[in-house]
């Protein structure tokens, strides 16, 4: 699938913006005056900047929100509806914080368990589509919601979140693992997508145009192994191991910063793989596998 | 609405028989014309170096290796199945994309699109394709808008693909009434769906090309060994040695 940067910072930011505010709400930190209003301002400024990313990925924008209505069939209407639940359930916390109004942790608590609802929302959207056999499985919602929880864990300064950002690791490992068979495990071949498995073995003879098209652009993505390999270990120590050292160095905040950002290139990489590896089967009409 | 309707009494389709289709692409003008008109098909590009535009029907052509017969080509006109379990509908969050319960046409109402293009990335076929110029997801319409036009002559109340298609390759009807022309086809020559794994349940179905028999001899192969005679003959040997 084309890694479209728009739909990578998108999942890539809210996540760990929703992740953030997970822990925000749950009182993980109880920040007040200023430090309060910037925490719940990164955290709302992330999730916001990545809900705004995904908009630069739609066509006819002005029709936005008709995206409301169809949550009893659409996961990304779901996540519609949980992200701005969250964002408007979590306010009246966040000002509790910001003025000290001691308003009951409970609202925070509901809000924060929205927060992740709607990382797993986000995760579905992918999930679901069988055409994608990669993504068809339930560690893409594992993976988005290791990610959305080490790095809330890491921004909210937690003791474990090197334990998570490990977690992480692992999480990508199987991911790779299991992804890397999943378009043999599907069994779709050119025989199949044509029928002509029942004749003999089938093999392009002339592409169906000499151009581009919106399919061969959005759904035909290849890219080189050998930049994967490179890739997928760059992502690995950015997301994962490097954080993890760098929070366990006596820094402070310094730590945590410079953490996050590491964390967050690791993220962006394993999210860039995350849709160019993806195999559409569609490529296999096209003689692709991919 | 984004449900899918529970079963629909009528299930109009096509049935694309790969043993007359001669990939022409006669559809795919035929489908561009309609629907350009209609609904609005753009190209990007067209005259430059790298156009690229909006299809709804495309045809491919493969090379099938037979194991004890000669290889086959077999072109393969490609569009929406009209699916019966359509991931393309139940994903869209706007109700854009839906199935009509009447007679199971898949359709896209362009006003309520946001273009996102979930639905195209959820179809297993490649049978949407999102408009660049107009920022909406397009898709084959079975010609909605000529198989009901009553300003049509009756002979045109088909889907432009299947009027035009110079072989007879292609045939449209309702695959929900086991007695209708296209489901007796299907029986006869054992139509098939495409990708059936991929739980879709598509309407259209393919009917595979026949299996071709040992290469014979052409029967103009006699005349090939001919010997002129005469001055012809004394031509030939002549203009041989030259
Ligand atoms: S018009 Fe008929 S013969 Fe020509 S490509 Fe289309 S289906 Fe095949
Ligand atoms: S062929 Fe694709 S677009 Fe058409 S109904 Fe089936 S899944 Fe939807
Ligand atoms: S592109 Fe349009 S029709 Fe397709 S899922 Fe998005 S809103 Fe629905």
């Amino acid at each position: 699938m084309h890694p479209a940067p728009s739909v990578i910072l998108f999942s890539t930011l809210s996540g760990l913006g929703f992740g953030f505010l997970a822990f925000l709400g749950w009182g993980a930190l109880t920040p007040s005056g200023w430090a309060a209003f910037l925490l719940w301002a990164l955290g709302y400024g992330l999730a916001v900047a990545g809900l705004l990313a995904s908009t630069f990925h739609l066509g006819n924008p002005k029709n936005a929100l008709k995206a409301f209505t169809q949550w009893r069939t659409s996961w990304l209407s779901r996540e519609a509806w949980t992200s701005v639940a969250t964002l408007l359930l979590l306010a009246p916390v966040a000002l509790s914080d910001i003025f000290g109004l001691g308003l009951p942790r409970l609202l925070g608590q509901i809000g924060g368990l929205l927060a992740l609802g709607t990382v797993l929302t986000t995760a579905m959207i992918y999930a679901q589509i069988k055409a994608v056999p990669r993504w068809h499985h339930w560690l893409t919602p594992v993976m988005f919601l290791a990610f959305a929880l080490a790095g809330g864990a890491l921004l909210s300064g937690r003791a474990w979140a090197p334990v998570l950002l490990l977690a992480v690791g692992a999480v990508l490992l199987a991911v790779w693992r299991v992804g890397d068979g999943a378009f043999a495990r599907a069994g779709q071949t050119m025989g199949t997508a044509t029928g002509l498995d029942r004749l003999g073995v089938p093999s392009v003879l002339d592409p169906a145009h000499t151009a581009g098209n919106y399919l061969k652009r959005e759904m035909i993505f290849v890219v080189g192994r050998k930049h994967a390999v490179k890739l997928r270990r760059i992502a690995l120590v950015l997301a994962s191991a490097a954080p993890a050292v760098v929070l366990l160095l006596p820094l402070g905040g310094w730590g945590i910063a410079l953490a996050a950002a590491l964390h967050l290139a690791g993220a962006l990489s394993a999210r860039w793989l995350f849709f160019a590896e993806a195999e559409h089967v569609v490529g296999l009409y096209y003689g692709a596998r991919g | 609405m984004t449900a899918l309707p529970q079963a629909t009494q009528t299930k109009l389709g096509l049935v694309i028989d790969l043993d007359t289709c001669v990939g022409c692409q006669a559809c795919v003008t035929a489908c561009k014309g309609w629907n350009d008109a209609g609904i609005g098909l753009s190209d990007q590009n067209p005259y430059g170096a790298d156009p690229s535009g909006t299809f709804l029907n495309r045809v491919h052509s493969y090379q099938v290796a037979i194991p004890d017969a000669p290889a086959q080509v077999v072109t393969f006109p490609r569009s929406c199945l009209h699916c019966d379990n359509a991931p393309c509908v139940t994903v869209c969050p706007t109700g854009a994309s839906y199935k009509r319960a009447e007679d199971g046409i898949v359709l896209v109402n362009e006003d309520a699109c946001i273009g996102c293009g979930l639905c195209a990335w959820a179809c297993p076929y490649g049978a949407r394709e999102m408009d660049e110029a107009q920022g909406v997801m397009k898709k084959c319409t079975l010609c909605v808008d000529r198989i009901y036009n009553e300003t049509l002559a009756e002979e045109d109340r088909e889907p432009a693909c299947v009027r035009t298609c110079p072989t007879n390759a292609r045939h449209f009807g309702d695959l929900a009434d086991p007695d209708s022309a296209v489901s007796r086809l299907v029986a006869e020559r054992g139509g098939y769906d495409l990708m059936p794994d991929m739980g879709t349940k598509p309407t259209n179905k393919y009917l595979p090309p026949r299996k071709k028999g040992p290469g014979t001899a052409s029967p103009l192969a006699p005349l090939l060994d001919v010997k002129a005679t005469g001055i012809a003959g004394w031509l030939d040997r002549m203009l041989g040695k030259i």
